[in-house]
């Protein structure tokens, strides 16, 4: 009797001891596919091996589908333990308004500012000078994806740019092959435009447009050519009837599909597919004609609360994000390239590392989500969707459109 | 008995008019209190957060000058006239048939109102498979033979909205039917046995007979399937969204992008505010000859 006393009272202590230390946090995200889901688990893991729980929240859909619940879980005073958002200025209102946490003291004790490269990244969770998130990955839209199945039943050669690419599409449909997997979901058209934008167009149009918010440009006859590539896009995608990006990526994994222009996480489903880069798939950044990714990304932020044991374990999960062996096993799953600048990623693979040569050389642009608002943003959605699939709507028309939501950005 | 002084109009029946309180107040704070809010709100800058930036008509303008906007509103309008007239059409002879006295009238009417208990969202994506040229309907009639049959109705700008159309008329019309059933039932034998002794053919009967005497079924009916019409939301979320492209938006559906997508409030309630406008437009002149008119015959 005296002994199972004991030990009650023991495994009591014990349970209180380790409760005082562990806490459940609650981390929405819309990392759902294959490749993201088993990404995911790695940092989900970094956090339990501290003696916390990871309450997985995950929200299927897209980005377009997942945040309106964040945001207004936020807002409605629901606030989670941790949730992913695209760093920029989607959060940009939510931090003014006071309701993420501060993270710039330890930001500052683990010199964040000299581990993460490029530091823009950082720049973009800092406002006023303060930390309200971890960036946890980079990402770059530039990225066409070709099938060597597809390629090899219709016997040609795996094109290494656009313009072979548009040339070898005939050959394609000859064989039954869809040309351009293309879900029908708008950011994917949009993400589309944005990297014939950079392929097509050039750096200096892309920032000009994007950045530095000129309609001129957007009219301007480099645009037009873009505009062109475009509903050259638009026609190879003809019969490519999906919607979610990794049914799309799945039709080049299976050979149904030429190629996809899809963002570097395409790379974890073809990981998952155990597909070999190289050998099985060749990716060409920036389409093969222009060696330049712009840095997006994924980034965690942090509801504030006033409880302080949620705030202690807010802060231990950040500092989780951002450690070297969780980075290096994140990315590897993900696709994605590391925010540190000093990690050792010889596990990479082929497409990983043309990635980050292209990195390290510097030839890195911001990404759209970073210096569009989200109603800019979300205009030029429809309109990229809107023209990808009505063929009655003209090069002139949407472009003149698009003139006009760029003078209008915000 | 002689009461000196007529009581007190207000004090009459005292106990169900505060029975009645907590509803006449949800009404006023939920319903007048909110919609105020958001009328205010659509005249200012509100993107994420709702501001006081006063801007005036911005948001008006600029929402009218949105495409998707107008489409949405097409959209509607196509999708608010072909629901209400085929939902009653259909249902009323759905109805009428099943009311001929015919053998197992439980099992049919079973069938019919079936759909009704699934969710839109279920029936959008059931009919969004059905649709589907790869495994639906076009594939089912390649495979017998017709292999240039095409069908896609949701992939294809000029239709997509007739196929999210067809969707809802699957879902919504059992209900109408029972409501038009229920009606039926209402109307006297005798006013038949009169009808056929006077020789009156049957759709003469109905025509003029029936269905004037079922109006105030027809009212009720004819609420809730506006009703619907407005608010169609999920249907079109889980079926196309929107697409392809923006051919099958919605007016709900460009309220809901703008204030959670986009996120800009203002522009979200300007445009839920024109809804608001448009079915107050069909609801006054309606109300007032339905009630204010009314006095006057009886």
């Amino acid at each position: 009797m005296k002994l199972i006393k004991t030990l009650l009272a023991s495994t009591a202590a014990l349970a209180f001891s380790t409760s005082a230390f562990a806490t459940d946090l609650e981390v929405t995200h819309w990392w759902t596919s294959g490749g993201e889901a088993a990404a995911v688990a790695e940092f989900a893991k970094a956090f339990n091996e501290g003696g916390d729980k990871w309450v997985d929240g995950a929200i299927a859909g897209s980005g377009g589908v997942a945040r309106p619940i964040i945001i207004s879980r936020i807002i409605g005073g629901d606030p989670m333990g941790a949730t992913q958002l695209n760093h920029g200025r989607q959060a940009e209102e939510l931090v003014e308004a006071g309701l993420m946490l501060d993270l710039t003291d330890i930001a500052e004790k683990e010199g964040w500012k000299d581990v993460v490269n490029p530091v823009r990244l950082l720049n973009a969770c800092t406002l006023d000078g303060k930390v309200y998130c971890v960036p946890v990955n980079i990402h770059s839209p530039q990225w066409i994806w070709l099938s060597h199945a597809a390629y090899e039943k219709a016997g040609v050669p795996v094109p290494a740019n656009w313009s072979e690419y548009v040339a070898s599409a005939p050959k394609l449909r000859e064989a039954g092959v869809v040309p351009l997997a293309m879900g029908q979901q708008s950011w994917q058209t949009q993400l589309a435009f944005d990297t014939l934008l950079v392929a097509v167009g050039g750096t200096e149009l892309f920032t000009n447009i994007l950045s530095n918010k000129d309609a001129a440009a957007a009219g301007s006859a480099e645009a037009t050519k873009v505009f062109d590539a475009f509903a050259t896009a638009r026609e190879l995608a003809q019969g490519a009837n999906v919607q979610d990006w990794n049914q799309a990526t799945n039709m080049v994994i299976t050979g149904k599909a030429g190629g996809q222009i899809m963002g570097d996480w395409a790379q974890g489903e073809f990981q998952v597919a155990n597909q070999v880069a190289g050998k099985d798939y060749t990716c060409l950044p920036g389409l093969g004609v222009n060696d330049i990714i712009a840095t997006g990304g994924d980034a965690f932020y942090f509801p504030k609360t006033d409880d302080p044991e949620i705030t202690a374990a807010q802060k231990r999960m950040a500092s989780s994000m951002i450690r070297k062996d969780v980075q290096v096993a994140f990315n590897l799953k993900k696709g994605s390239l590391p925010i540190r600048g000093d990690v050792d990623l010889s596990a990479a693979n082929d497409c990983m590392k043309k990635g980050l040569k292209i990195l390290a050389a510097g030839n890195v642009l911001p990404d759209g989500v970073n210096v569009l608002s989200a109603d800019t943003a979300g205009q030029i959605q429809d309109l990229m969707s809107e023209f990808f699939n009505n063929t009655n709507i003209t090069v002139a028309d949407a472009q003149s459109r698009y003139v006009d939501i760029i003078k209008n950005a915000d | 008995m002689v009461q000196n002084q007529r009581p007190v109009q207000l004090f009459r029946n005292m106990s169900a008019k505060i029975a009645a309180i907590p509803m006449v107040l949800t009404a006023m704070v939920i319903f007048v209190g909110c919609s105020a809010w958001t009328i205010f709100h659509s005249f200012t800058k509100s993107k994420l957060l709702p501001t006081t930036k006063w801007v005036g008509l911005d948001q008006y303008e600029r929402l009218w000058s949105q495409n998707r906007w107008l489409i949405s509103i097409e959209n509607l309008a196509i999708y608010g006239i072909f629901s209400l007239v085929f939902s009653l059409l259909i249902g009323f002879m759905l109805a009428a048939l099943l009311d001929q006295k015919i053998r197992f009238e439980n099992t049919f009417r079973t069938i019919f109102l079936y759909p009704f208990a699934l969710s839109f969202i279920v029936t959008g994506l059931v009919w969004q498979w059905v649709l589907n040229p790869e495994f639906g309907i076009q594939k089912i009639v390649r495979d017998m033979g017709f292999e240039t049959f095409t069908f896609d109705p949701l992939y294809n700008q000029e239709i997509v909205i007739y196929g999210v159309l067809f969707a809802g008329l699957w879902q919504g019309t059992g209900l109408i039917m029972c409501l038009m059933l229920a009606g039926l039932r209402g109307i006297d034998e005798d006013i038949w046995k009169a009808a056929r002794v006077d020789g009156i053919p049957m759709w003469k009967t109905y025509l003029l007979i029936v269905i004037p005497m079922m109006r105030p079924v027809f009212i009720t009916t004819l609420v809730i399937i506006a009703a619907g019409i407005v608010k169609v939301y999920d249907l079109v979320v889980a079926q196309t969204n929107g697409g392809p492209g923006i051919a099958s938006e919605v007016p709900a559906k460009y309220v809901y992008d703008y204030m959670f997508r986009n996120q800009n409030l203002g522009q979200g309630f300007a445009a839920s505010t024109m809804m608001l406008l448009t079915v107050l437009v069909v609801l006054i002149p309606w109300a007032y000859l339905e009630f204010g008119g009314k006095k006057k015959h009886v």
